[in-house]
């Protein structure tokens, strides 16, 4: 098998828009699936009493990571055909921390708020309505913050190319960290829900 | 006449049988909706050589906002150019019938499950109103986060995350280090 499928020309254009579409109800079914159309159950994240998001979104990529890993391994998926969104290190963290600061304001974030308003959530229209205004204050901007926006280029790169280590020893890592990160987050929200229990009495 | 006063009663009591079995069910372990998760993005990579996306979606359409009402004002602007290519309509994107499938898969599970219905995500201590100006603020931070950062929760965090990405590692981290720091000031809204 030659993969990606797409860039070794098996359907064209017109065809990806109907994958992508596919694609798509798969993405939405999951997310919601997951309980995340709901913003109490996706902010309960932060403050500890439902580490539903971390989980999910975990598990979800240590399963695509782990896929496309061996895949590549066994020859079928060219990682080179694969996107990467090149790095750049100051815009990414600025960026990371203005979305998280509005995803806990807000309750969710672009994706979800689409599972949100298919189920009927009225602030989730409100949060769609907020994510339009703002890319268009961000197009506004567009030009005087270009310069910011386009500097601190790394290129296309990734975390074993950037340590210098095996992409295999990094997955191993990652899965490993994974691991832990989920016996910690059940241990979390068992606390919390003592220490509710203990506050409601 | 004793037929008749015990028919009333038991036809109530049916009613509100029925209300019950409409109660929304659980939503499933985050665990197996994660494998899920991870399936669709694993599916992307391989069959499109690319991952998953949403805000890219919602920077199409304002593009093309613009663009229909001021298009010089669009034409002199390289962000929304990026979204208008020429020739082809800025609709016939990847991400924007990504994004229509999404809206139609959330909305067949939340249909399969009982847990659509028209309703507002606040705790009891903040009024609709308040609600409302949060989800909209929150929404124009997420917009403006998303775009400095080149992708939002799905397309740097779930699929940079999954592809080792440097940038994308660095973007969730301070997701969730944003996100905790700034919890305790909107607690009301939650809590």
């Amino acid at each position: 098998m030659n993969a990606p499928l797409f860039k070794f020309g098996l359907f064209g254009n017109e065809v990806s828009l109907i994958v992508a579409f596919i694609i798509g109800i798969g993405f939405g079914f999951f997310l919601e699936r997951a309980g995340f159309g709901s913003a109490r159950k996706l902010a309960a994240q932060f403050y500890f009493r439902d580490m539903a998001v971390f989980k999910v979104m975990f598990t979800a990529i240590i399963t695509a990571m782990l896929g496309l890993f061996y895949l590549s391994w066994i020859g079928w998926v060219d990682l080179s055909q694969v996107y990467l969104v090149p790095t750049n290190v100051w815009p990414d963290l600025l960026g990371g921390l203005i979305l998280g600061v509005g995803f806990v304001i807000g309750g969710y974030c672009p994706g979800t708020s689409c599972v949100a308003g298919a189920t009927g959530k009225v602030d989730g229209y409100w949060f769609i309505l907020g994510l339009v205004f703002g890319i268009f204050a961000f197009g506004e901007a567009y030009p005087w913050i270009s310069d910011f926006y386009n500097s601190s280029y790394m290129g296309q790169i990734t975390l074993p190319q950037l340590f210098n280590i095996s992409y295999g020893v990094l997955v191993f890592v990652v899965v490993l960290i994974a691991l832990g990160g989920f016996l910690l987050a059940e241990k979390v929200e068992k606390y919390f829900a003592k220490k509710d229990a203990e506050a409601a009495r | 006449m004793d037929t008749l006063t015990e028919t009333i009663p038991a036809s109530k009591t049916e009613t509100k049988k029925t209300v019950k079995e409409k109660t929304a069910q659980p939503y499933w372990n985050p665990y197996f909706s994660g494998i899920g998760l991870g399936l669709v993005l694993l599916a992307a990579f391989v069959i499109m050589g690319r991952g998953l996306g949403a805000s890219g979606a919602f920077s199409t359409v304002v593009a093309v906002g613009v663009n229909t009402i001021a298009p010089h004002h669009a034409e002199g602007n390289t962000f929304y150019q990026g979204y208008l290519s020429d020739g082809v309509s800025p609709f016939k994107n990847w991400l924007v019938f990504e994004v229509l499938g999404l809206i139609v898969g959330g909305f067949i599970s939340g249909a399969l499950a009982g847990r659509v219905k028209k309703m507002t995500e606040k705790s009891a201590h903040i009024s609709f109103n308040k609600r409302y100006m949060f989800a909209f603020i929150g929404g124009a931070l997420m917009g403006i986060g998303a775009k400095l950062a080149r992708g939002c929760t799905s397309g740097q965090a779930l699929t940079g995350g999954a592809l080792l990405n440097v940038g994308s590692w660095i973007f969730m981290l301070m997701v969730f280090a944003g996100a905790y720091a700034a919890a305790y000031f909107v607690r009301r809204q939650w809590l």
